[in-house]
């Protein structure tokens, strides 16, 4: 059935104002957007002042993040393996130590087994360590011979590897035993404190981006408190009042990760080439990681989210107490 | 369109400011409200604006209950309202185009309409061809055409004024009353809150006269 013309022709005005309202709705926001940006250039004193400010708390928490994410690299690379170094009693010789690393391939729980005689042990030594030229000076080879084993991966309990590592002991070759987790664990309990410093940090370095961006926010509210009041007096809901306000925190937080973004990266690129060349003298593969493009987005997301947040508060606050008079 | 119903406002350090305020306002009338400098015109313009409330009583505007309103509702309501103050309350860094299209932008108008009703406005107060000079480059008689122009743009159902004219020399005063007579014509209510005795007597309109927080002339 045809609907009667005068339905259709009101439902199709209807329509046709809901999309005008959307449109202008849109057109507001937009303008808001930008006039905003267009005021923090009109004072490009304060608003490089505060942005800078902002930055350099964020890029603070971000620089902390990505020192500590270098160094876990660094220690990531040495999973958390359960490898035993047999340590040979100095009388033992190479024949003998060959023999026993034989022997300790048949054992039930060893998956692999690696022996370095003495020389080995001091050729990679001579080769790694940078003391070349001194060993050389030296009669005798202090360095032990070294059965290294690798224990089966299902013995991964703590209790599993201390009974082996004490059966080891008892071997009348072996001088002394050392698992490799243990520092291992050190070093990642180390590590663990470390990110949460971080984080910590962090944690107050966005309060304090917050509160600095609320401020301004609320000083900018306290410089066109005029055009605040005849907005209201004209009938302009909160939401509207608020909108420019709320925008002008997100630019100031957004520009903020930004600028924090460029100075950590620039401060990664100061350090870059003398810890490339440390890390060749260790023979190491280490490569200095930047932030990457993930975390550029949650770096550009969490400034501007933090900063819109204490606009938000103090506008919340702020924009009742305001009555026109 | 406006009815006060045993209106009383008393503010806690002031005392009382209005007592027991009983009037009607149609639609398409035109009232000065007069009486000596405190006596409440500002507070009963106030009441009507929503920038405060009354005490006891009851404030009809347009078949809606004013007196008891919450906050969310009330920028929605002062849509229907045009105010217009003795000292123009312009934006000042914002162009006369600006200044009068605020209420149509606040109320989420398109731009081409809003581009149309503000020049049909700013044709109302003869000001057509000033829409891109800023408040202060105008004289005070354009200044508060520019304010009528914001007052008359959302096409308010009731327009209220508090001194419109107190800044403005006679002739000038003469010609912003002409102007508030033709919207009357339009079938807009309006209230002018006026002390310049001679004028009001001049033109001949009602006046409501406030002595002490009392209505003692409606």
């Amino acid at each position: 059935m045809k609907k009667p013309k005068t339905i259709r022709k009101h439902q199709q005005s209807l329509k046709d104002k809901l999309v005008e309202k959307f449109e202008a709705y849109l057109l507001n926001h937009a303008h808001g957007l930008f006039s905003s940006l267009g005021r923090l250039t009109r004072t490009p004193f304060t608003s490089a002042m505060t942005i800078l400010v902002l930055a350099v708390a964020i890029s603070l928490a971000g620089g902390f993040y990505i020192v500590v994410g270098n160094i876990q690299q660094l220690t990531g690379n040495l999973e958390a393996s359960n490898q035993m170094s047999l340590f040979l009693k100095d009388n033992i010789t190479d024949s003998a130590g060959q023999k026993l690393a034989d022997q300790l391939k048949q054992h039930p729980s060893s998956e692999a087994v690696k022996f370095i005689t003495k020389k080995q042990a001091m050729d990679e030594f001579k080769a790694n360590s940078g003391f070349g030229e001194a060993l050389t000076a030296l009669d005798t080879n202090p360095l032990p011979s070294v059965i290294q084993v690798q224990p089966k991966n299902s013995l991964d309990s703590n209790d599993d590897i201390e009974k082996l590592m004490a059966e080891f002991k008892q071997l009348p070759q072996v001088d002394f035993v050392q698992v490799d987790m243990q520092w291992i664990e050190r070093m990642q309990t180390i590590m663990l404190i470390a990110s949460r410093a971080v984080f910590l940090v962090s944690l107050l370095l966005g309060f304090a981006v917050t509160f600095i961006t609320g401020n301004t926010i609320r000083l900018e509210l306290h410089h066109r408190r005029d055009e605040v009041y005849i907005s209201k007096l004209v009938g302009a809901t909160l939401a509207f009042i608020q909108r420019p306000f709320l925008y002008c925190g997100f630019w100031l937080g957004f520009i903020a990760g930004f600028s924090a973004w460029l100075i950590i990266t620039i401060m990664l690129l100061i350090v870059e080439s003398p810890v490339e060349k440390l890390s060749t003298l260790y023979n190491s593969a280490f490569e200095l990681q930047f932030l990457g493009f993930f975390e550029f987005l949650a770096l550009l997301l969490l400034a501007s989210g933090l900063a819109v947040l204490g606009s938000w508060g103090v506008l919340h606050y702020q924009l009742r107490q305001l009555k026109p008079q | 369109m406006l009815r006060f119903e045993h209106v009383y406002k008393r503010y806690p350090d002031a005392g009382e400011a209005l007592t027991d305020i009983n009037f009607d306002l149609s639609k398409g009338e035109m009232a000065f409200l007069t009486g000596r400098s405190g006596a409440g015109k500002s507070t009963l313009l106030k009441l009507i604006a929503m920038m405060e409330q009354c005490t006891r009583g009851t404030i009809m505007l347009d078949g809606q209950n004013i007196s008891r309103i919450s906050d969310r509702k009330i920028p929605y309501l002062r849509r229907n309202l045009g105010l217009i103050f003795q000292d123009y309350k312009l934006l000042n860094d914002r162009t006369v185009f600006d200044n009068v299209a605020l209420p149509l932008i606040v109320s989420g108008i398109n731009h081409q309409e809003v581009s149309r009703r503000v020049r049909a406005s700013l044709d109302k107060v003869s000001l057509l061809g000033k829409e891109k000079k800023y408040p202060l480059h105008l004289s005070g008689g354009e200044q508060q055409r520019v304010g009528i122009a914001r007052a008359i743009v959302n096409k308010p159902k009731l327009i209220l004024a508090d001194e419109p004219t107190g800044n403005l020399d006679p002739g000038l005063s003469a010609e912003v009353m002409h102007m508030f007579e033709e919207f009357k014509y339009n079938g807009t209510s309006v209230l002018i809150a006026t002390h310049d005795i001679e004028l009001i007597n001049r033109l001949g309109h009602r006046v409501l006269t406030l002595d002490k927080g009392h209505l003692i002339a409606s």
